[in-house]
């Protein structure tokens, strides 16, 4: 019950920042030099039918105008209708979201994968061998420009070794997977490195602490030390840094969609942005607000869920 | 009377790259089944790294270099790690000085009590019912709705208790207790103090105390061995050793207790411990000792008998001083 009472809470505090977003995008896209209707009919139209266009859309109205009939539109959950693709926005960004949040979704698990197991051994490896390669690993992940990483990645395993599609993400859920390895890893090594480091250092720090002693001396196995005592602890504050992460991946998939040539959310809104298809950015930018708003609430409760001394307020 | 624990020329070094530690060096002690047997001394004398070694949880690099550790007749140093904690989990209970820090936060209170049960292979059921009459047993009000809470939800001293008590889960005949009243209240220590005294009594254990207070030695302990520098320089009963105390060192601890009665000052012992990487040819108090004479720096003195079942470890045979 206290729970639910947080959630509901949390929900109503989201709607402020929605709203400035939403009030962001609209005058950021409209400040855009540049004028809408020669970039949706080409610099050969003639006046009247630019002018035609014009008047057709509602650009000639006051921006405060353009706003009220907008903002009426959202309540009505009418996001309105792409002028590029011929086709209501939320149509379109059901489909390109499907393959942004799979690649997050993936990006996410590898990030875990590599970087908790990495992070832990590396812990209680602390200044061996396997303590400095592992944290050479991580530095170079860390120092790798993403582009770069993407078309090594490629480069390797799509053209030399064909394991993986180097573009598009086919038909099927296992075309799916293996299209989007690729742009996942690429996006993974990097927060991978980040997580390392920081699980690293916190298993060194718990490992220090009382309770891990105490515990061995329970004459519990290395293992269980392990998991219950040592990384259960070193993992709470992971968890927020690996939501930010997740966040920041979300606006990575702008370039990595563009090098494996995936229709995700990120090429849509490069696209959108450089043919002021209008309703398209907003749709976009609002999407993502949503996206990140829904991350910050379940890392907050999966916090409480780490941690115990968290209560949910 | 047999001994449940025999401890014969130990010795447990620090063996770093640079320099080696001797942070217990030669120490021979035996306690006596059903005994409390206290360690006294100040920081850094050796006292829990003693301990540390009796169960080989040294931190690295430190290793035993040397000695025995006899339980109940069966040498402990030269077992694998693996039947080391089947002795850790069963005989051999150990508690640490901080409640605040040794208990895992993110794990409810029974889970931690589960874990100490682990070895006797008893159904949920059994293991719920064991938790709570373990709480039960240290005192904790209200054992069934403690299980469940986590260990901010306890007071320094009920964390103590909660300690013990998953301790006591894996029924140890020798329990180890690492300063367990330093890190509470005046108030708090008494009753801790009390409850160790009870249940060694109840469960038939035998307890070594770790301590740098001698109030507590005062209070508990039927024999003690003074530690400095890595030695024990005195050993004797109780009471034999604060009405006679015979090494100056010793002597120096009694003299640095506040008392009730009386004004006059306390007399603190001069200068600090030696660093214990140098080698130190002679007697390691010989810097802070008023009564130091050459013959003090030639050789390590060995412990010797000066009264009757009363070791000390000092050149000097006049030393009975009233303190």
């Amino acid at each position: 019950m206290e729970k639910l009472n947080y959630i509901l809470k949390r929900i109503l505090q989201m709607i402020p920042v929605l709203i400035i977003g939403i009030l962001l995008v609209f005058a950021l896209v409209r400040f855009l030099p540049g004028d809408t209707a020669t970039a949706i009919l080409g610099d050969k139209a003639r006046p009247e039918v630019l002018a035609a266009y014009r008047e057709k859309m509602g650009l000639n109205d006051s921006i405060f105008k353009q706003f009220i009939v907008y903002c009426q539109s959202l309540v009505r959950l009418d996001l309105g209708d792409s002028t590029q693709y011929n086709m209501p926005v939320a149509t379109l960004l059901a489909s390109r979201m499907k393959v942004t949040v799979l690649l997050t979704l993936m990006a996410t698990a590898m990030t875990v994968v590599i970087g908790l197991p990495l992070g832990y051994l590396s812990g209680i490896r602390k200044d061996r061998l396997t303590d400095q390669g592992i944290r050479s690993f991580a530095l170079l992940g860390l120092s790798l420009p993403t582009f770069w990483v993407g078309l090594m990645l490629m480069l390797i395993f799509g053209v030399q070794l064909r394991w993986f599609s180097i573009s598009g993400w086919g038909e099927t859920w296992i075309d799916h997977v293996k299209g989007l390895f690729l742009p996942a890893l690429t996006e993974a090594i990097f927060a991978a490195s980040v997580i390392i480091r920081n699980v690293r250092n916190n298993v060194v720090d718990v490992r220090g602490q009382d309770y891990v002693d105490f515990a061995r001396c329970k004459g519990l196995g290395g293992f269980r030390v392990g998991c219950m005592h040592v990384l259960r602890n070193a993992m709470i504050p992971t968890a927020t840094l690996l939501s930010i992460r997740i966040i920041s991946m979300l606006g990575g998939t702008v370039i990595v969609e563009n090098i494996y040539s995936l229709q995700g959310m990120g090429a849509l809104l490069v696209g959108a942005v450089s043919s002021r298809d209008y309703a398209v950015v907003q749709g976009a930018v609002l999407a993502f607000i949503l996206v990140v708003l829904a991350i910050n609430l379940l890392t907050d409760i999966l916090y409480s869920v780490l941690d115990p001394r968290i209560a949910l307020k | 009377m047999d001994n449940i624990l025999e401890v014969e020329h130990l010795k447990m070094y620090y063996c770093g790259k640079v320099e080696t530690v001797r942070a217990v060096d030669d120490v021979s002690f035996h306690v006596e089944r059903g005994e409390t047997f206290g360690i006294v001394g100040e920081s850094g004398c050796g006292k829990s790294t003693v301990c540390k070694s009796l169960v080989k949880m040294m931190p690295p690099p430190g290793r035993i270099v040397d000695g025995s550790v006899r339980y109940n007749g069966r040498e402990l140093t030269t077992l694998s790690e693996g039947q080391m904690r089947a002795v850790r989990g069963g005989e051999i209970g150990m508690i640490f000085q901080d409640p605040m820090t040794a208990l895992n936060p993110v794990m409810k209170i029974k889970d931690q009590i589960y874990e100490s049960l682990r070895r006797q292979k008893l159904s949920k059921k059994e293991m719920y019912a064991r938790g709570v009459e373990l709480l039960r047993l240290v005192d904790i009000p209200e054992p069934e709705k403690r299980m469940e809470e986590y260990v901010h939800q306890f007071s320094g001293g009920m964390r103590q208790r909660v300690m013990i008590a998953i301790t006591l889960a894996a029924n140890p005949k020798l329990l180890i207790a690492d300063e367990p009243t330093t890190a509470l209240d005046v108030t708090i220590q008494d009753q801790i103090i009390r409850l160790i005294g009870r249940l060694k009594e109840e469960l038939g254990m035998s307890v070594i105390i770790i301590t740098h207070d001698l109030g507590v030695v005062n209070e508990m302990c039927d024999r003690v061995v003074v530690m400095y520098a890595g030695h024990i320089v005195e050993q004797a009963e109780t009471r034999e050793l604060f009405d006679h105390p015979m090494h100056p060192y010793t002597q120096g601890l009694i003299r640095s207790l506040p008392r009730a009665e009386g004004r006059e000052k306390l007399e603190p012992i001069p200068g600090a411990p030696p660093n214990l990487a140098a080698e130190i040819p002679g007697c390691p108090f010989a810097d802070r000792c008023a009564r130091c004479t050459p013959a003090c720096r030639e050789a390590l003195p060995p412990l010797r008998e000066v009264r009757p079942g009363h070791l000390s470890a000092c050149v000097h045979d006049d030393l009975e001083v009233s303190v």
